[in-house]
């Protein structure tokens, strides 16, 4: 019997060969048959000819999130051949080029082993010597796709969508391409005894409704329906495609009646220059915002500090990446949140929020603003390269229609009813000042902004009194932040002992996680943080279960760290369960961790 | 020889402010300190020039110079930044408020160690801003180490000798492109006052690099920025004079020896020429030229290196909307439903 609508295709292709199309074409038909899946692009840091895999997961399901085991790959690439084959699930499929010169005692005698003649089958479609390579690509599409029983006429109009802006013998090509290799698979079929092939899919109704988008994406088109009108800067894996999405869809969609832009975008020469310019954004009330990644988040600190101090809003997207220094600047992590959490000298607290979904991109895209506004500081947006960069499929996002909240920021027109302003007064009462943008055309309005000690009047002080009292109102501003922030998402039927909590990108695997802790007659209730201060709903999630697992994408438990700092006298059994091999988590050790401690926790 | 008729200085400007409303509060810098005599001359500047102080935002880093913008025009906003930072907030400052008159006030630590990068960019996107450095080749606040336009073989007020080649900024601005270059000296009114006021008018990044002696740490005998080597070697290349486009002021001067450049806002700088130097202030390469060569002279000449009328700023590069960007509503840059469904169409 098939196995049907449950499988990981995993692709691997040399890094610049082209591939990136044809594996679209393949996930995208999947979607288009209405079938839940997740594409997960696993690259090195480098331009053209290192290895590089691409990873489909099919689940009827709905669990989308990265599965380790692979059950068909398809194996172009010489140089990791011998990996490839190893890393297949007994039972497994093995699509290997047959042109590729390796021992063919490698292969196992535990999987299906397919050998396509991929040259033989391209020099019959073109005589051109740079089009072999790409048609390669779309051979083992046509192979796949035959094999599997993907839906033909879906697949050549995600071929056509793919190479719309391409002139039509291109397109031509690629789809003679497709039709070649799966006339070799339906011939290759007829030679096998068993007529169908052990993996195929079947057309569902579990898509709609649904689009599928990387996160950085749909962070660029939040911002573009959140009213940012500042973005500079300086490009680092994986945040680039953020900014460079945004340069797209603002040149399409934000000039005015004149055809003059409705925004600006800076490219800087290095990333404390774009936070730079974004605070100098930030401070006459523009909309402004950089995204980056960890080595640049470490450049930016100093600026940072300055914005909780001075109380100049601004946004930062980190699309976490592996550290520590370069690290694995292709890799997937949730390693900045310790650092983040009090980035700068002094004491510093900075504000996160922490996306789980392309949909959380969008709409926290939009969040990041108003919260940076309303707080007066700078607010970090924790997405990672998994989930920034990686195919996920997630809820069609909603036209935005709500107004923009620009916090406490007070006009000439209500600078003259007022008898006075001091820019850091707290007057009412929430450790929120008033503040005036630069520009007003009052004489209450100018204010001097300055890193250095000032008091309540903006003035330059070093007393001592009025620093300590300073710092006390900050520190009463983020009290009331618990409340501004997104509030956690919670999952709790009844009272479950245990409580598991996570954030970002690690959400996609819990569905699948809760599901098989259940079938293991584990009950546990779940918590999503999605934002940095902690809000009061999670001190009772805490108190109320025996024991907390947190899981995360950290070697350190950073997330657990910032839990148990907070809520360590009230619950001592917060534990972690933490993955931080540069790729993205997975269920199934997730679940095997915490049934684990499970089994300790109750033998003790 | 050519007669400027001096401009007669009304009690009030044309926007109805007389000169104490552009002033700021006391300085804290030493007694003699040449920066205080440049706020003076900035505060001439903003009142003739009729600024409103409101638009005004003055712009700085960190080091004795940064301190400066609080000591004038307290009628305005200001943003005392990080060290070597100030030309990128001031970017995003100015982008976010187009209409912001953008006034930087920098040191020579501040621009040629720390910030030499964000200068440098800041002059290759022409931002729209004055750029002063108030550069007295000392590391006051720190006391008095040597900075990177202190010139080699200057010798510290602890005897130790300046072992390293010196950065000139004007070379450097010129080199990037930068259309307004000018040299002055902090005691030089009749010279700075003019630059000022034609950088205010400048459409793009206005380098005034002004040598302004340290009074405390770079006043002594060996040192190349003392206020008795200035006065020495001081070398005026031209007598400047500043006409404002509300002003109706007659020139008279004889053919040749008088040049009147009439700037974007329709005011005329006028430039008189006063060394033997045959310099053209519209030939980048000269001015360069020039500079390498006093370089080596051991000489200060100061003056207008370099004026390009054409200048197109950053916002023209941008292609930047009229209404500030910090202004902008929901309706205004909230793009439509139809927009929104024609992109989500592509991730279907």
């Amino acid at each position: 019997m098939p196995i049907v609508n449950d499988f990981v295709l995993n692709v691997a292709t040399v890094n610049g060969s082209g591939s990136q199309s044809s594996n679209n074409i393949i996930l995208k038909t999947l979607f288009r048959m209405g079938i839940p899946v997740g594409g997960k692009n696993l690259f090195p840091s480098n331009i053209a000819g290192l290895p590089t895999w691409f990873s489909i997961r099919v689940s009827e399901k709905g669990y989308t999130g990265r599965k380790k085991d692979n059950d068909i790959t398809v194996a172009m690439n010489l140089q990791t051949i011998a990996q490839d084959i190893q890393e297949l699930k007994p039972q497994g499929v093995l699509i290997f080029n047959d042109d590729l010169k390796f021992d063919r005692i490698l292969l196992r005698k535990d999987t299906l082993n397919i050998p396509v003649p991929f040259r033989s089958i391209v020099d019959g479609l073109t005589k051109a010597i740079k089009l072999k390579k790409f048609l390669t690509n779309m051979v083992y599409v046509g192979v796949v796709a035959e094999l599997m029983g993907l839906d033909m006429k879906n697949l050549k109009t995600c071929a056509k969508d793919q190479f719309g802006n391409k002139n039509s013998s291109i397109l031509e090509d690629n789809m003679k391409a497709i039709d070649a290799g799966a006339a070799w698979a339906r011939e290759w079929l007829n030679t096998q005894d068993e007529a169908t092939f052990p993996y195929q899919v079947k057309a569902l109704n579990k898509t709609q409704g649904q689009i599928l988008i990387d996160g950085n994406t749909a962070a660029a088109l939040g911002l573009i329906y959140g009213g940012c009108t500042f973005v500079s800067w300086y490009p680092i894996t994986p945040s680039s495609s953020l900014a460079e999405a945004f340069s797209s869809f603002a040149e399409k969609y934000r000039q005015d009646e004149q055809g003059k832009n409705t925004y600006a975008v800076v490219q800087a020469e290095d990333e404390l220059s774009a936070i730079g310019m974004v605070l100098g954004a930030g401070w006459t009330g523009a909309r402004a915002m950089t995204a980056t990644s960890g080595p640049g988040i470490s450049l930016m600190s100093e600026f940072a500090g300055y914005s909780y101090y001075a109380e100049i809003p601004a946004v930062i997207w980190d699309i976490q990446r592996a550290g520590p220094s370069t690290g694995l600047p292709t890799r997937t992590s949730q390693g900045d949140i310790s650092f983040v959490a009090n980035l700068s000298h002094g004491d510093t607290k900075q504000v996160m929020l922490f996306p789980a979904s392309p949909s959380e991109c969008f709409e926290f895209a939009q969040t990041a603003f108003d919260v940076a506004d309303r707080l007066q500081t700078i607010v970090f947006v924790m997405s990672d390269l998994d989930l920034g960069m990686n195919f996920w499929m997630d809820k069609k996002f909603q036209y935005p229609t709500k107004a923009f909240d620009r916090g406490k920021t007070l006009s000439a027109s209500d600078l003259e009813k007022r008898k006075e302003f001091h820019r850091y007064e707290d007057s009412d009462g929430d450790g929120i000042p008033y503040r005036t943008l630069p520009g007003t055309q009052h004489p209450l309005a100018p204010f001097f902004t300055r890193g250095s000690g000032h008091d309540e009047k903006a003035r330059y002080t070093e007393s001592s009194e009025t620093y300590e009292r300073v710092l006390l109102r900050l520190k009463k501003k983020w009290e009331t932040a618990r409340q501004v922030v997104p509030a956690p998402i919670v999952h709790s039927s009844k009272d479950n002992e245990v409580g598991v909590i996570t954030y970002g990108s690690t959400d996609v695997i819990m569905k699948e996680v809760m599901d098989q802790l259940i079938a293991q007659d584990l009950q546990a209730d779940y918590l999503r943080i999605r934002a940095y201060p902690f809000h009061p709903d999670i001190q009772k999630f805490i108190q109320n279960h025996k024991r907390i697992y947190v899981v995360e994408q950290n070697r350190d438990g950073q997330m657990k760290g910032l839990l148990t700092q907070e809520y360590g006298a009230l619950n001592p059994n917060i534990h972690s369960v933490l993955h931080f091999d540069g790729l993205p988590i997975y269920a199934d050790a997730v679940c095997k961790n915490i049934q684990e401690q499970e089994k300790g926790a109750l033998h003790v | 020889m050519s007669e400027v008729t001096p401009p007669k200085i009304p009690p009030a400007n044309t926007i109805g402010l007389s000169r104490p409303d552009y002033i700021g509060s006391a300085s804290t810098l030493c007694t003699g300190c040449g920066h205080d005599s440049i706020t003076n001359h900035i505060i001439s500047a903003l009142f003739q020039s009729g600024i409103n102080p409101y638009d005004l935002a003055k712009m700085s880093g960190i080091g004795c110079s940064s301190k400066t913008p609080a000591y004038f025009s307290n009628k305005s906003f200001a943003f005392n930044s990080v060290h070597g930072r100030m030309p990128t907030v001031s970017t995003g400052a100015k982008l976010g408020n187009r209409q912001l008159k953008m006034i930087g006030i920098s040191g020579d630590g501040d621009t040629a160690s720390i910030g030499i990068g964000t200068f440098i960019h800041m002059l290759r996107r022409n931002l729209p801003i004055v750029y002063i450095i108030e550069n007295n080749g000392v590391y006051g606040l720190t006391k008095g180490q040597f900075s990177a336009t202190s010139e080699k073989g200057a010798k510290q007020k602890s005897g130790n000798i300046n072992q390293f080649e010196n950065i000139d900024l004007c070379t450097l601005a010129l080199e990037l492109g930068c259309n307004f270059v000018a040299r002055s000296f902090s005691g030089d009114a009749k010279q700075l006052v003019p630059l000022i006021e034609s950088a205010l008018q400048h459409n793009g990044s206005a380098v005034i690099d002004v040598i302004s002696p340290c009074v405390t740490f770079n006043n002594h005998e060996g040192s190349t920025k003392s206020y008795d080597m200035i006065k020495e070697h001081n070398l005026r290349l031209q007598e400047l004079g500043f006409i404002h486009s509300f002003e109706d002021i007659k020139v008279d001067y004889s053919e040749g020896e008088l040049q009147e450049v009439t700037l974007p806002d329709g005011s005329t700088l006028t430039l008189k020429k006063l060394s033997q130097e045959e310099h053209d202030f519209k030939n980048r390469f000269s001015a360069i030229e020039l500079l390498n060569q006093y370089k080596h002279k051991n000489q200060l000449l100061t003056g207008l290196f370099y004026l390009n009328t054409e200048s197109q700023g950053l916002l023209d590069t941008l292609n930047l909307c009229e209404k500030p960007l910090a202004q902008l509503n929901e309706k205004e840059i909230r793009p439509t439903i139809e927009s929104f469904e024609e992109i989500l169409k592509n991730f279907i």
